[in-house]
């Protein structure tokens, strides 16, 4: 005995349907191309022969796969173990209210508005020793610093690239959410004779746990996929130092020419993001919820 | 218009937030939802809004089944307690806005004349931002009025209002629900409102509906244990009983002199006999039975005393009226007339109700 | 425990000109060690901003706050050591309930042992015993008021302690229970306690001695006896009471008074000026008498409420308007009937402009 539901709203359907075409047009077409790819050896436009799932196995199997995924994990891993402390640093101490958290809000926001491959242009000029403010310092410092020339250096220069992109998006994230709490928190606290230190770790780091989550999950899903910055900067080198994983599936799929184990690849690696920020997610929201119902 | 809820439950996931019932509120009258917090009124207003569907069960309007019909298709007008108001319209604006859809003529002239009503009309220009809470939640009742629906609901609309202004407001809504015709729907979670408000009462309590009727009716007659627990404040004073001779032995005090109706099977259970607040006295009458006890507490409300006495049959409130100074922990004789007693059996149902002289008009 | 000495003024502006520019007129008011008092007005009133300069969160604009005769205006609320519960509970999210009572004693750095003991009696105060391992963040609302409520009366030499409207969430038959518990903690500790609020049964229900404001004013300071009985102010006759008092306009001349034109008689020991009076009589003490009673007035019944525990009668005489509240026993009027209702006794007050004409 249940009660009839009618649908709410069969015409809000109809305004949907250009969207959704445009969608499969863009995206799941592309896809489903994509994995009509992963299953064939395309040895040339007109000859094409079905291998299964070879393919795949032959990707799983591929050791400079392997080193670029390693290479991929560091990277991203050290790219949220500074943005995020920094970020935070950096919401608390930009100012609440008035003009002047307008002014420094717009000053924070700018490197996220710079095109990507511009980013990395900026930064390949920056770190030149001959020209470069930062290359030219550090030469005069009596360091010698190559970021095309030694792999660490490489590194650092491409971490300190995204850090400088990015750690914005983590900051105003942080900042929205250290907004949303009530001055009563702070009043009492000071009541209650807490230090600066007390004050964060007990009512601004929790109160920022959700908008946390975002920062972290959307920062771990970009970096995962990084591929203009580094490429413009280092071109992936010196040698394969800084060959992240979508530049080593470029370099396969658009320089080889390897269509099949391309494709294979890259269903490979949307599953891995699909995967990992899942796990994340819902170890987030585990430990949020046990907060809540509060459990010992 | 006739509303009328047949049968219906609410489940989300694995909770049942309303549990199987059926309520026809009278037509043309308010009916006050009253219950604690999460007792299920919420929910029960939004089924009958439209905004959710119901489990099970069905809705019927004029006998006609629009369980499935979405709230914009039916005729309703709400309030809630947040004071919600179009932010970017002027109080002008806001109170035309439902005329404007139905596309009525003399807009200005009407919304004139209900801002009047609800004492904003000096305020037509101004944006709700810039008025006081009680203003701002006056211009959503004008809204809800000028919309002239057969049905409207109130989620209680004045909790977040002054005490003061909650008493005056409620004054103005008992006259402005008296002057239209809709069915009124009220929720509250204070007695003493849905005293004031009059009209039917149902009373809720963890997602079921326990009691519909008159409102005096109900607070006169509560069906079990539970309808008087959730329709008194001060909270009913209950004590633990056993059948007697005479009528009822209450559990560690003396006897009362009742004469309890026929049920054999009864007589060997034990009994709940409630008695309010205001039936206890510090004076004694003919034929009152005594309580000796200790002040554990005073409490001077203005018009009227809450004396916390500490028994042998367990801690009585008593309400006197006037103010009254008590010293904590002084002997105090507390009297009961034993008709005024409730009696209530092992199943918590209603055996027996003080009787009432002079009933209203 | 302290006494709290003010002499204030608190305006928006630097250079105040209008009684509107203020918050807080210029007062002077005592708080006396150990007492209970609310600060009871309408929202505006300007009683969040008179506490908020007694906790030390706001400095007053010019005048002095004093705790125990030292000058305290510009100290902090750690400097004055009180303590404030808020109007929504206010709780460390990651601590359990005995870290967050705890977590002021912590914060001086007082040994632990010391902790524990002090946390245990506080707990056992508040009845949260049994829940002092669970997480803080997973109690219901009263609950987690009362460890705000704890975690300020944790500190053993704790001057004051503040409430800001700490009811505000709390369900209303809860409200009774903590209400309780306050005048238990009061009674025991023998605290300072000061207490705002917009409802007058949580007023006068707590404190001993309640400060009626309004428009940044104080208007009068008494006990619940007395703001019940002898309002100072038509608005105090007003704000207290629920309903409040009934107001009638009377002309006074030579000696005897015209309510709705038709003669009073005045007690004999009653002073009366001449000229335009209200006059102040509660619902409480309208009675229904005999027609013609020399001390009554005709009034035509516009409603009947059975409120439960009594009637309430709204009658009209003229275009005035009173509400009186009827024995429960006795039958009520019906709509539309002459009664005959005593508005003169010796409960009545006399306000001339507002004020109190003293007898």
């Amino acid at each position: 005995m249940s009660a009839t539901t009618k649908p709410v709203n069969q015409k809000a359907w109809l305004l949907v349907l250009p969207v959704i075409i445009c969608v499969a047009f863009s995206a799941i077409l592309p896809l489903m191309t994509v994995v009509n790819y992963s299953v064939q050896d395309i040895i040339s436009p007109e000859r094409r022969v079905f291998v299964g799932t070879e393919w795949f196995a032959s990707v799983m199997r591929d050791e400079e796969l392997h080193a670029a995924l390693w290479r991929q994990l560091t990277f991203s891993l050290a790219v949220l173990a500074v943005e995020i402390p920094l970020g935070i640093a950096l919401a608390l101490s930009m100012p609440a209210q008035g003009w002047k958290a307008s002014m420094v809000l717009v000053l924070v926001a700018l490197s996220l508005l710079i095109p990507w491959n511009v980013v990395g242009t900026i930064w390949q000029i920056y770190g030149r020793a001959d020209i470069g403010l930062l290359g030219a310092m550090l030469q005069k410092m009596g360091f010698d610093y190559s970021y095309t020339g030694n792999a660490t250096h490489a590194w650092v220069t491409v971490l300190m690239m995204d850090v400088w992109h990015w750690t914005p998006l983590v900051a105003l994230l942080c900042y929205a959410g250290l907004r949303s709490i009530p001055d009563a928190y702070y009043q009492a606290a000071r009541i209650d004779g807490a230090s600066k230190f007390a004050v964060f770790r007990y009512i601004q780091l929790p109160k920022m746990r959700g908008v946390l989550m975002i920062a972290v999950l959307l920062r771990f899903m970009d970096s995962f996929m990084i591929y203009t910055e580094p490429f413009v900067l280092t071109g992936g080198g010196p040698g394969n130092a800084t060959t992240f994983l979508s530049q080593y599936l470029t370099q396969k799929a658009v320089g080889q020419f390897d269509l099949g184990p391309a494709a294979a690849f890259s269903l490979i690696y949307f599953l891995i993001i699909l995967l990992l920020c899942f796990i994340l997610y819902n170890w987030m929201q585990r430990v949020g919820t046990q907060e809540k119902e509060g459990v010992e | 218009m006739q509303l009328s809820l047949d049968h219906i439950s609410k489940k989300v996931g694995a909770e049942q937030w309303l549990y199987d019932m059926s309520l026809a509120p009278r037509s043309g009258e308010v009916t006050v939802l009253l219950g604690a917090t999460q007792a299920g009124k919420t929910s029960l207003m939004r089924i009958m809004a439209g905004l959710d569907v119901p489990t099970q069960g069905k809705v019927l309007v004029n006998d006609a089944d629009v369980t499935g019909t979405p709230v914009r298709e039916r005729n309703v007008a709400m309030v809630y307690q947040q004071f919600i108001n179009y932010p970017s319209l002027r109080v002008a604006d806001n109170i035309a806005s439902p005329l404007k859809l139905r596309g009525e003529k003399d807009i200005d002239q009407k919304v004139r004349s209900l801002a009047a009503r609800l004492h904003i009309d000096m305020f037509l220009d101004r944006y709700p931002a810039e008025l006081s809470g009680g203003q701002q939640q006056r211009v959503a009742l004008a809204r809800a009025l000028a919309k002239g629906a057969p049905l409207m609901l109130l989620d209680e609309p004045l909790v977040n209002l002054d005490y003061k202004l909650r008493e005056e407001l409620r004054e103005e809504l008992t006259q402005l629900f008296a002057a239209g015709d809709s069915t009124v729907i009220y929720a509250t979670t204070e007695p003493g409102e849905a005293l004031l408000l009059g009209g039917y009462t149902a009373v809720m309590d963890g997602g079921e509906l326990l009691q519909y009727g008159p409102t005096a009716e109900v607070f006169h007659s509560p069906q079990s244990l539970r309808v008087a627990r959730a329709f008194s404040d001060p909270p009913m004073n209950l004590m633990a009983a056993l059948p007697a001779a005479q009528g009822l032995q209450l559990t560690g005090g003396p006897a009362l002199a009742l004469k309890l109706p026929d049920a054999p099977a009864q007589r060997l259970a034990s009994f709940t006999a409630g008695v309010r607040g205001s039936a206890l006295r510090v004076t004694a009458r003919d034929g009152d039975v005594a309580l000796a006890g200790k002040v554990e507490l005073a409490e001077i409300s203005g018009s009227d005393t809450f004396v916390h006495v500490a028994t042998a049959v367990g801690e009585l409130v008593a309400q006197l009226t006037g103010v009254h100074y008590f010293d904590l922990g002084a002997p105090i004789t507390l009297y009961l007339d034993p008709a005024q007693v409730y009696v209530f059996d092992a199943n918590g149902a209603l055996l027996l109700a003080p009787n009432r002289k002079g009933g209203p008009a | 425990m302290a006494r709290i000495d003010l002499d204030l003024a608190h305006a928006y502006r630097p250079n105040p000109r209008e009684d509107s520019d203020y918050a807080l007129l210029p007062l002077t008011m005592s708080f006396r060690d150990g007492g209970a008092y609310a600060l009871l007005g309408p929202s505006g009133c300007g009683k969040t901003t008179m506490l908020n300069i007694m906790s030390g969160l706001l400095v007053p604009s010019q005048g002095t706050v004093k705790f125990d005769g030292v000058d305290v205006t510009h100290a902090t609320p750690q400097q004055r050591n009180i303590a404030q519960v808020f109007q929504f509970p206010v709780i460390y999210d990651t601590m359990t309930v005995a870290e967050n009572l705890a977590f002021p004693l912590r914060n001086r750095k007082v040994p632990e042992d010391q902790i524990k003991k002090r946390v245990g009696e506080i707990a056992e105060m508040l009845d949260m015993s049994g829940q002092l391992n669970h997480r803080a963040a997973g109690l219901a609302a009263d609950a987690k008021q009362k460890i705000s409520l704890g975690r300020g009366l944790v500190r053993p030499d704790v001057s004051a302690v503040l409430f800001d409207e700490p009811l505000t969430v709390i369900d209303p038959h809860l409200k009774w229970q903590l209400r309780r518990k306050l005048k238990q903690i009061h009674h025991e500790l023998k605290l300072t306690l000061i207490y705002v609020t917009h409802d007058q049964v949580e007023a006068l229900t707590f404190a001993e001695e309640v400060v009626v404001m309004t428009r940044g004013r104080a208007v009068q300071t008494g006990s619940a006896d007395a703001l019940f009985e002898r309002p100072r102010h038509t608005f105090v006759g007003h704000f207290i009471g629920s309903p409040g008092m009934n107001f009638l306009p009377a002309t006074a001349t030579g000696g005897s008074l015209r309510v709705a034109g038709r003669p009073l008689v005045l007690p004999p020991e009653r002073a009366m000026p001449d000229g335009e009076l209200k006059l102040g009589v509660r619902p409480e003490y309208v009675v229904k008498t005999a027609p013609g009673d020399p001390a009554a007035l005709p009034f035509t019944v516009t409603m009947v409420q059975d409120i439960g525990t009594h009637w309430m009668l709204t009658a009209r005489i003229g275009e005035h308007t009173l509400k009186a509240r009827l024995n429960p026993a006795a039958r009520a009027p019906q709509v539309g009937e002459e009664v005959w209702l005593q508005v003169m006794g010796p409960h009545t007050c006399l306000y001339l402009n507002d004020e109190l004409v003293d007898v």
